[in-house]
This record gives structure tokens, sequence and C-alpha cells, in this order.
């Protein structure tokens, strides 16, 4: 074929293609959007098995359940127009790549030229279907969850039971409190957060809650939950033999991906997520990219130069969008125009009056430092090194200092960060272990470093291993 | 090591009515050593990473001794204010402020006063009845901003007069000392009697709204008891509110002149935006960008050996940021030197960034949009004087010193 027939048939696809897009809501809108606004003429379709316009789930655990906004006040700004063919309600159910074809639960389907995949993750739901059918039991993932919850919590309940203490649960307990609920938080790990932030971080966060009058029980699991006669939540019961009285329990145990519908697609799509290449195109499951399978958002596992390479699976709202960009750039773009998704990972999250944000995997580290601030003030910057470089950094009520934390782990700075800067105390001087359950160890990779302000200048520097960057 | 003689250009005021051209030399090095002794930087991506790295310090106490180029003009009976302090003091003190300021526990603060505000602007302009010719600064954007602040803190309205002179005086603080030492001693001299005037008389008012409490900010600054912090002493709060009223005034002055000093030399864009008055939202951010209030921020410094754009800042090195040059870097801004009202992705450094990112920048850009919108639509084909104006003499707080307009009459 010569150049001008793939231009030509580019073009073609630019004005009068089809693409299809599985799950409508962040990455899915997001995607729709810079499809449009790059040019796309063609037919978009915007597949969902939710009956709502896309909506924004991170107020769902704070303003929503708080009562400040309307669960249904929460759907996504548009950026713009998109014209686009919405087939809400419709779960999507099979997906044949060779006739390129997506099966709808409805019993029709759909033709695409490119397809993106944005299904993201739903609530792990509690193990125990009898127990988690028990009235009072809850997770929270969707609108309507919210307003099931909110519902719930407004009654006012003798106790509410958090189960898992990551970002959900705690984001959950503080709520209650602020409500001026008893809530009880049942945690696995030893500390809140420890498994997103380690446990030096978890310890913080432990003290926050215990200010904040939370029965927090780490080290616990949750063995049973127990109902009344009429089969409403009544007790719940701890592995140390413990027990709590409670109406309400939220189950806040994470997130599957949701995949099932890919099963027999030929995709290399599981548990854990799509796997795709940095330019979010799917692999199968031979480990082949396709040219016309796209993947963005939650659902995603991406390779990350900056990690050693490493899949990353991502819950994170910024990472949804920025990765549903790239992917609607590199679908009607041609290869040698593609961009890849170098995002550095962020997030945000707002419990018991702190604003935390986090840059980088911080689970990779071995080691933390407080750069900055005071972990007893609870307002610090902290820096996580992994083998000699920084892998990532906290900040409680700090937010300020993250992008520039940011550009040291763009850069590989080294760990400790060996310079003196503002708001330096005594106990930022020695790194400590982090206090991840499982510290991974990838091998002694290849040196990455990005640099760059915007999507369009940003580069890869690729210095293989042993080379370059003495000591 | 490159090094360049532009600083002295730049505080020169023969280059005050233009600056830009030199902005423009100086970016085609990012950071430079100024022969005079401070590092310069131009470039808006640079000036971005110094202004959110932890390696750099407000606190002049940090400067290596021979980076010290003027005698320390704060006062030295009252301890630094917020914008010369690194954290964590610097946090404590702005937290302090913004609890009697801002959200989540004031706020109501800032915009509670729209309606005080346009009825300000509304008499100042009624003033005009009559006339054929102003001077922008002194017969409007002078009393401005002054009796908005004054309203704020609580000022009582007949002491406003006495404002002026203080805050006139001190701002002239900022900028580096000139002329023989004989002059450069007796102008440290005022701005230090000028300073204790000031502190007496808030001293007084403080002591007073102690005693019975109002709605102003004043009366919150003097009662708060903190929340988990020690709450502010009377010498913190003095230095403070000097700063307050010293930054919340020359600089909104100057935004507005500088604004209709803009639009007069747009005369499409001074239609549109009387057709449009919703225009002068985005209209007074490009404003932030076009013509900035605060030019320079001088003698910041390093607490390390920061290394960027290919140059090492040492340790204790004077650091001078040039905002008003990052706001015109083609490299971040598509056609920096035109004026474009509605200029999408508007990230300018009008407000600086990071952490001493302007306190007042939310009643800065009420008062900015009250007034030109205002001044627009009831002055009858406005038209420049003398184009350049007359600058005052600050290179770091730039702005005419007159604006004269002539007009044809006042619309209702
Ligand atoms: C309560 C809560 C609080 C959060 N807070 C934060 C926060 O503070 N900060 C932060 O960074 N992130 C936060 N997040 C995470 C953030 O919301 C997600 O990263 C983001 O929603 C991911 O967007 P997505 O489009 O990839 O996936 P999703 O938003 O999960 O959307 C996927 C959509 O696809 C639909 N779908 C699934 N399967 C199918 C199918 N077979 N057919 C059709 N449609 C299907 C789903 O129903 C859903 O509507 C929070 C999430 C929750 C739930």
């Amino acid at each position: 074929m010569s150049p001008m027939a793939v231009d030509g048939s580019l073009e073609r696809l630019r004005r009068e293609g089809r693409i299809v897009v599985v799950g409508a809501s962040l990455a899915g809108l997001r995607a729709a959007e810079t499809l449009r606004e790059e040019g796309f003429t063609g037919t978009l379709t915007m597949i969902g098995d939710e009956p709502y316009e896309p909506y924004d789930r991170p107020p769902l655990s704070k303003q929503v359940l708080l009562g400040r906004v309307p669960a249904d006040h929460t759907a996504l700004p548009r950026s713009r127009a998109i014209e686009a063919q919405w087939r809400l309600g419709a779960a999507a159910t099979g997906l044949d790549p060779s006739a390129k074809r997506v099966a709808l639960a409805d019993g029709t389907s759909v033709e695409y030229d490119r397809l993106l995949i944005a299904t993201g993750v739903r609530s792990r739901p509690w193990p125990n279907e009898l127990e988690a059918g028990l009235d009072g039991v809850f997770v929270l993932r969707t609108r309507d969850d919210a307003t099931r919850l909110r519902h719930r919590l407004k009654a006012g309940p003798s106790r509410v039971l958090v189960i898992g203490a990551g970002f959900t649960g705690s984001e959950i307990a503080s709520v209650c409190r602020e409500r001026d609920l008893p809530v009880t938080v049942a945690e696995r790990g030893p500390a809140p957060l420890s498994g997103a932030l380690g446990s030096v971080i978890g310890d913080v966060a432990a003290e926050l809650q215990h200010q904040h009058g939370v029965d927090l029980r780490c080290g616990v699991m949750v063995t049973g939950l127990e109902g009344d006669g009429v089969g409403r939540l009544r007790r719940a019961h701890f592995s140390d033999g413990g027990t709590v009285d409670a109406e309400v329990a939220v189950v806040a145990l994470g997130a599957t991906r949701n995949t099932e519908w890919l099963a027999g697609s030929g995709l290399a799509a599981g548990p854990r997520g799509i796997a795709c290449d940095a330019g979010c195109r799917a692999f199968d499951v031979r480990g082949i990219v396709a040219d016309d399978v796209f993947v963005a958002g939650d659902v995603a596992r991406s390779p990350h130069p900056l990690f050693g390479y490493r899949f990353l699976s991502l819950e994170h709202w910024g990472n949804a969008v920025a990765q549903a960009e790239v992917a609607a750039h590199n679908m009607i773009c041609r290869a040698e125009e593609r961009r890849p998704h170098l995002w550095t990972p962020y997030f945000w999250s707002a419990q018991f009056g702190v604003n935390i944000k986090s840059v980088g995997v911080p689970n990779m580290a071995d080691q933390i430092i407080v750069s900055q601030g005071s972990l007893g003030e609870h307002r610090f910057t902290a820096a996580y090194g992994y083998q000699g470089r920084v892998i990532a950094a906290v900040t409680f009520d700090q937010a300020k200092w993250l992008e520039f934390y940011q550009r040291q782990i763009e850069q590989a700075a080294p760990f400790p960060p060996p310079f003196a800067t503002v708001d330096r105390r005594t106990e930022g001087m020695r790194p400590v272990p982090a206090g991840f359950p499982d510290p991974s160890v990838p091998t002694h990779g290849p040196q990455v470093t990005v640099s760059g302000y915007s999507p369009t200048d940003q580069r890869v520097t690729f210095t293989p291993a042993g080379h370059g960057r003495q000591a | 090591m490159t090094s360049v003689a532009l600083l002295g250009q730049i505080l020169d005021y023969a280059n005050r009515a233009d600056p830009y051209p030199l902005y423009a030399e100086l970016r085609r090095t990012p950071v430079v050593r100024d022969e005079s002794g401070p590092y310069l930087v131009s470039t808006y991506w640079e000036i971005h990473s110094l202004l959110h790295d932890p390696r750099v310090s407000s606190d002049v106490r940090n400067l290596a001794p021979e980076a010290k180029t003027a005698p320390a003009i704060e006062d030295p009976d009252l301890p630094p204010s917020f914008i010369r302090l690194d954290p964590p003091d610097h946090d404590r003190l702005r937290r302090l402020i913004m609890r009697t300021y801002g959200p989540p526990h004031a706020p109501r603060r800032v915009y509670g006063l729209h309606g005080e505000i346009s009825g300000i602007v509304s008499e100042l302009i009624d003033r005009f009845e009559g006339r054929d010719r102003i001077d922008l600064v002194d017969d409007f954007s002078y009393p401005f901003p002054v009796t908005v602040i004054c309203r704020l803190l609580g000022v009582p309205q007949e002491d406003e007069q006495r404002f002026h002179g203080w805050a006139d005086t001190v701002a002239t603080a900022v900028e580096p000392l000139v002329g023989t030492p004989e002059e450069q001693q007796a102008h440290v001299r005022a701005v230090r009697e000028a300073r204790h005037q000031l502190a007496e008389y808030l001293s007084g008012l403080i002591a007073q709204r102690r005693r019975a409490p109002r709605e102003d900010m004043i009366s919150a600054l003097a009662t708060d008891r903190g929340a988990d912090e020690s709450p502010m002493s009377l010498p913190e709060m003095l230095s403070n509110l000097t700063l307050l009223l010293i930054a919340g005034h020359e600089t909104t002055v100057n935004l507005i002149t500088n604004g209709m000093l803009t639009l007069l030399r747009h005369p499409d864009t001074l239609k549109r935006l009387r057709a449009d008055p919703d225009l002068v939202i985005p209209l007074v951010e490009e404003l932030l960008r076009f013509e900035p209030p605060v030019q320079l921020l001088p003698e910041r410094t390093t607490l390390d050996d920061i290394e960027i754009a290919g140059t090492t800042i040492p340790q204790g090195a004077s650091l001078w940021l040039v905002p008003a040059s990052g706001n015109r870097d083609p490299q971040r801004f598509p056609e920096p030197d035109r004026f474009i009202p509605d200029r999408p992705d508007n990230q300018h450094f009008g407000f600086g960034s990071g952490i001493h990112n302007c306190i007042g920048s939310p009643l800065a850009r009420l008062e900015a949009q009250a007034a030109l919108a205002e001044l627009v639509r009831r002055l009858d084909n406005p038209r420049l004087v003398e184009d350049p104006p007359p600058y005052r003499h600050n290179a770091v707080l730039r702005g005419p010193r007159h604006l004269p307009i002539a007009f044809d009459g006042l619309s209702r």
C-alpha cells in the first residue's frame, strides 16, 4: 500500500468513520470530546450500561454524602458538543474483533472502525451473598449507590461500620463524623491508607481518625455480618473475636475491572484490567497490539516508562482524563503522530478536614522521608524513594509543593533529596522504611526520564541500564 | 558565565513607559547573572518552576552577605510580614489571615463587598459630571482601592485620607535605592517614619475593636484565637496589616490605570467591551498578563545550589524573577505582545504563583472588573491626551503617575 492510500483511508476514517465508545463515563466522555476537538466528523456511538449521562464520581463520597450536592447534580461539565448517538442503559455483552462488532444486552450490535474500551471498575461486593443482601449493607461506586447511602445516613443510624480503610472507606468515615454519626472502621492492614501510602503515612491517617472520634480497628478482618429476624443488618463479627452493633455497613474493599464482557474476544483482558501499550492500543492475548481497539481509564493497564515500564492500573480521575485524550488522539492520527500516555500518576482525597494529594507511585517505594513540615502537625510533604531515586510524594495540606516533587520524579532525581529546602525539620533528616506490606522488586531496568511540559513536547530519554548517570 | 547589564536599564526611569523590549532581550538567556549581582530569571517555565521550588526562599536573612544589595527596608521594630517569610512561619500567618478573609471560615468577606464596590465606583464617576477631562489616577484609580481596603479592614472613612500619604511612602520601599548615600538614607528614614505612624494608628484601632468587635476584618483578626496554633501577636498583626494595605492599594491603582490605558490604545476592544460588559472578566485576566501591576519579584534567594536552564544559581544568591517578562514569553503565549481580551489558556503571573501567590487576587479582580466595565460604559468617546503618559518612578509596582483622559460627556 502506498503512503497515499494510507493517508486516504485515514482521511476517510476522520471524515466518515464509525467510532464506538463502550463505557459512557469520565474517560468515555473526555475521549469523545477530544475526537471532535481534533476534527473527527464521522459517527460516534456512546454505549453505557448506566441510565445516566456521564457524571462525576469523586463528589459521591464527599459532597453528595454530606448532603451538600444532590446525586443528580454531578453531571460532568461538557467542554463541547459531541453529537453522539447515545445508547444509555445498554450494556455491551460481547466483542468480535475480527467482525469489528460490539454486541449489546438488548440483542442488537454496533459495528466500528475504531473502538474505545472505557468500562472502568465496579466495587468489590461483600463476598458472602446472603450477608451482602442484608438491608443496610452498601457499596459506593455509582450515583444510585450514593443516593441510597445518603438517604440512610440522613436517617441517623445508631452506628455505621466501614469495612476497609482505603481512600473511599476513609472518606465515608469522615463524612459520618461530619454528620455526627458514630462510626467504626475495620481495616485488615496496620493503618488506614497503608496500602496506598504505607504505614508511616497510615499512622498519621489513623491519628486523624482517632482525633475525629472514629472507632478505628486495624489489623482485624470482618468475618461475618449478622441480620435480625427481618433481614436488617444488626451486627458485625471480627477476626479478633470482637463484635460491633451497626445498622449500616459500607463495604469499601476496592474494585474489580469490568472486563467480563470481553471474555472470548481474544483481547488481553482479565480481572486486573486490559493491558495496552503506552499509546493506549489494546494487547491481544498473544501480546500483540491491536490497531483499532483502544483502552482508557480505570479499566486500562498500561506500561509507564518512568516506572520501569511497569504496567500500572490506576483508579485516578486525572489518569482517566489524560489517557482518554491520548487514546482519542491516537485513534485518528497517523502512526508517526501517536503520543504516549506519560501522565505521572496523581491523586487527591479530602477527609477529616485534610487535603491529601499524592503524585507518582508510592507503593513502589522502599523508603520515605518527611522532606517538609511535620507528621505531628498533620501538615507535611513526604518523598518516597525507590533504589535511590524519588518515585513518589504525598502532601497533607501542602499541595503547593506537589508540582516540584512531580518534576523530581520525572527527572529521576536522587533520593533522599540531597538539598536544603524551606521547612525542613529534624524529623525529616533521615529516610525511614515506608512501611508497605510487600515491597516490590522490579529488576535493575533501564533509566528513563520524561521532560517537557505539555503532551506535545514531552520527550522520553532512554539510558540503558549500567550506562550514563554515574554515581 | 554569561552576564548582562540589563537590570540597570530596567530600573532606569527612561525605560519605564515600555520595558517590554528589554524583557525580550533578557529572555534570550532565561537565567542570567546581572552585572550588578542578582540572577535574573525571565522566561515563563523557569519562573514557574522557581516559584514552586522549595529551595527558593523569600526570607532575606538567607541571602549570602555579599549578595545583600540594599539596606533592609522593612521596619526593624516589627517582625517580617508573611511575604518575607518561608514556611512554616509564612504558612501559619497566611492561614491566620485567611481565617478572617476567605473560605472556608470567611467565605463572604470579599464577595460581600460587591455592592459597596459598585457604589464607590458610581460615586467617583458621578463626580466627573460637567467636566470634559479627568486625570484617571488622581480622580479615580487612587481614591478607589484605598476606600475599598479601608472598608474591608474597617478603617473609619474619616481616616482614609491619611492612608494615602502613608501607603504612598511605604510602597516606595520595594524599589532599589537610588541617589547619593544621603538621599538613600533620607528615603529609608521617610519610609520608617510612615510605617511607624501607620502602626501606631492600627494599634489603636485593633485595641478599640478588641473591646467592641464589628463585622470587619480587623475585628476578626483582633479576636481570632487560631485553630490549633497560636493566634497573631500584635506586632505580627501590625506588619501584616501594613502589608495588606500597601499591597492591596498600589497594585490595584496600577491595574485599573493600566487597564484604561490599554483600552484607550485598543479602541476596538473598548467598543467590544461597551457592547458586551461580560467581556471584562477574561479581559482583566489578559490585562494581568499584558500589563501586570507587579513587574518584578526582587530579592528571593536560594537555600541550595539550583540548576536551571543550564545555569547553576549558587546558594545564597540574590534571585530576581521577572513575571512581566514571563507573561510575554512566546514559548508560553502565542502572539504574546498582542492584547487579546478573550485569550484562552491564560495562566499568567499577574498574581504570581506558588505559595506566595497574591492573597488579594479575588478582591483585585472584583475591583478591576467593576471599575473598567463602568468607566467604559459611562465615559462618552474617551481619548488619551498624551501617550505615553508620565509614569511613577517605581519599576516594580509599575504604572502611570497621571492618566489624562478627554471625553465628550457622561452617560447615566
Ligand atoms: C466514590 C468515589 C470517589 C472517588 N474519588 C476520587 C478522588 O478523590 N480523586 C481521584 O483522583 N479519583 C477518585 N475516584 C476515581 C475516579 O472517579 C475514577 O478514576 C474515574 O471515574 C474513572 O473513570 P472511567 O471512565 O475510567 O471509569 P468509570 O467512571 O468507572 O466508568 C465506567 C463506565 O462504564 C460502564 N460500564 C461498565 N461495563 C460496561 C459494559 N459492559 N457496557 C457498557 N457500559 C459499561 C460503567 O457502568 C461506568 O458507567 C473516585 C471514585 C469513586 C467511586
